[in-house]
């Protein structure tokens, strides 16, 4: 664990690019894009708690990993309180496994040294979920993933983390530096107001490329082919609950 | 990291000495077992048919907190079809399966052997844990498969993306080693359990120092006499036309105890407070298939039917007739929910 001499804590902050989540699955190319909705209640973490902690939070970086249209993402994340970015540039036809950002974000965090690294539990296209978890994996640093609830302790050394799993939830206590991970239900992230939007644009936006930080962003894996689902078809209406029961019991279901 | 040429260039006494530890088409699986009070979890069981599928060895392995509880599970475990080996790891440090903690008992356990594969459902604790001892193997890992095979040239998976609207299948090459990866419960069966006494041999794992830096402060858990909600056979949910949590319980309650069905939920329900939101389904809560999935004043959002729409049949009680739910639905009644189910209630009584 680094000692800090100064109990100021930098956060990193890894978003992505995905479609739009109310877009309907056709082609990407033509889709809206957006922020990954779970990497927009990350940088709501970030910024709120520097709303809570003041000057203790010394800075708020956050970084995306994809094309150049993923600077968008970058000028969303600034306008909602962050204080810089960080781009890494790969070509639009690339798609890195979730090990190569891991391995990206982990060089980052060597060059950089954050103290809490918060990012979304999963992003919605891929639908992995395990970055984060690779991350701290990588680094040897203790994770609290699928994050709803994040309090930094007096002192700034450990932070509580109340994690969602399978039939309710449980709080670990994370010695810093960490990896966390954020469930929905984390907080409401903001809208960026337009004077924000505005100085967003004026905050530095640092470019890099993988093989600058002396990564391989080549997939392990194959990817075969992506195909539609199976179709589910609707089979109708009822029109009373009689016959809602009726065809309940003539299913066997009841 | 290198691309595969290279790092077969890089390392070419790993890929020999792994190729004839295993020859072709053997595959060994270390397969992580769930379980509650020293019976293995249903979604466990249906891991272990998805580890079949590759159609090797498997060995089970089996950590918990305390050594009566342990003992169970390997019992339980030496029983289950397929399972040739038991591993197991009982400490008060793998207490809460924390996956600071577990991950060393991971890489110790593929120590004992040359293993090809390492499965689990995939379930939130596997999820935090996987991908973690994935990375430091320097391995990708496949989440969330729905169909497994293993020929020649590597493992094939499927797997939903896009909130399931779309199928992506992906090949993990031989000489990605082990082959890390978590099983949809709702895709596989569940393995059969074999009565009677089991020869099956079980070791027990050298006990690694705690990791430093996690501590473990406390758990909360929705109490329910219920079914569990992502193995439930019949599940009754609730959207935010449920109004408060009070008419949530007043309405979806009794519908679930007269079919004996899990109660879920839509986002919307959870966000609005009506319910825990361990109750969610959909792409970011559960992944449920039951004989029967009732949706009741739930729109069918696309991240809401990512969590159902494999369920054998769908009912939708919904009044607008418009709303996407009844696309997807066998059987769909347009009606004011308030009247519907307690009438429905009535009539299912009989």
């Amino acid at each position: 664990m680094r000692p800090s001499a100064i109990n100021r804590l930098k956060v990193l902050v890894p978003i992505k690019r995905c479609v739009d989540y109310s877009v309907k699955i056709r082609v990407v190319n033509n889709a809206v894009d957006t922020n990954n909705p779970f990497d927009e209640i990350a940088v709501e973490e970030a910024v709120r708690l520097r709303e809570k902690m003041g000057t203790k939070i010394e800075t708020i970086t956050a970084l995306t990993i994809g094309p150049t249209k993923s600077q968008e993402t970058l000028r969303t994340a600034l306008a909602m309180g962050a204080d810089k970015g960080v781009h890494v540039e790969i070509p639009e036809s690339s798609s890195p496994e979730p090990l190569g950002i891991a391995k990206t974000i982990e060089a980052l965090i060597k060059r950089d040294k954050p103290d809490i690294v918060i990012m979304g539990k999963q992003a919605i296209d891929g639908d992995q979920g395990m970055t984060g978890q690779m991350l701290a994996g990588l680094l040897e640093w203790p994770q609290g993933t699928q994050a709803s609830k994040v309090v930094i302790r007096e002192g700034e050394k450990d932070v509580d983390v109340t994690r969602e799993i399978d039939g309710g939830s449980e709080t670990v206590r994370l010695r810093l530096p960490a990896i966390i991970t954020t469930d929905l239900r984390l907080n409401e992230p903001r809208y960026a107001s337009l004077p924000n939007i505005m100085k967003a644009k004026k905050k530095p936006i640092e470019k890099v490329t993988p093989e600058s930080l002396g990564v391989d962003l080549t997939p392990i894996l194959e990817t075969v082919g992506v195909a539609e689902p199976p179709k589910r078809v609707g089979g109708g209406k009822v029109e009373s609950v009689d016959e809602l029961v009726a065809k309940l019991k003539e299913a066997g279901v009841v | 990291m290198l691309s595969h040429p290279l790092r077969r260039a890089a390392f070419p006494s790993t890929r020999l000495l792994r190729t004839y530890a295993t020859p072709a088409g053997a595959s060994h699986t270390l397969l992580f077992l769930e379980h509650s009070q020293g019976a293995i979890e249903p979604a466990s069981l249906s891991a272990l048919t998805a580890a079949q599928h590759l159609k090797g060895k498997i060995t089970a392995l089996v950590v918990g907190g305390e050594d009566e509880e342990v003992q169970r599970a390997v019992e339980h475990a030496k029983k289950l079809d397929g399972v040739s080996k038991v591993i197991f790891a009982s400490s008060p440090t793998y207490k809460n399966l924390l996956p600071e903690q577990v991950t060393p008992v991971i890489k110790a356990s593929l120590g004992k052997d040359s293993f090809t594969h390492v499965a689990a459902a995939h379930s939130t604790l596997a999820k935090s844990l996987l991908p973690r001892v994935a990375a430091q193997l320097n391995v990708s890992a496949v989440p969330d498969v729905i169909s497994v095979s293993s020929g020649d040239n590597g493992t094939t998976f499927t797997r939903p993306i896009y909130a399931g609207n779309a199928i992506s299948t992906v090949r993990a090459p031989n000489s990605v080693s082990p082959t890390i990866f978590t099983a949809r419960a709702t895709a596989f069966p569940k393995a059969k359990v074999n009565d009677g006494a089991s020869s099956v041999e079980a070791s027990k794992l050298d006990l690694t120092d705690a990791v430093p830096g996690v501590e473990h402060l406390e758990t909360k858990l929705a109490k329910s006499d219920r079914p569990d909600l992502a193995v439930a056979g019949r599940v009754v949910s609730g959207g935010r036309a449920l109004k408060d949590a009070e008419t949530f319980k007043k309405i979806i309650d009794p519908l679930a105890d007269v079919l004996g069905a899990a109660v879920g939920a839509s986002r919307a329900a959870v966000d609005a407070g009506y319910v825990d939101n361990s109750l969610q389904v959909g792409q970011t809560g559960k992944v449920v298939a039951p004989e029967l999935y009732i949706a009741v004043g739930i729109s069918g959002a696309i991240q809401h039917l990512a969590g159902m729409k494999d369920s054998k049949m769908i009912v939708a009680i919904n009044k607008d007739p418009d709303a996407p739910i009844h696309q997807v639905a066998d059987l769909g009644y347009v009606a004011d929910l308030f009247e519907a189910v307690p009438e429905l209630v009535e009539k299912l009584k009989k």
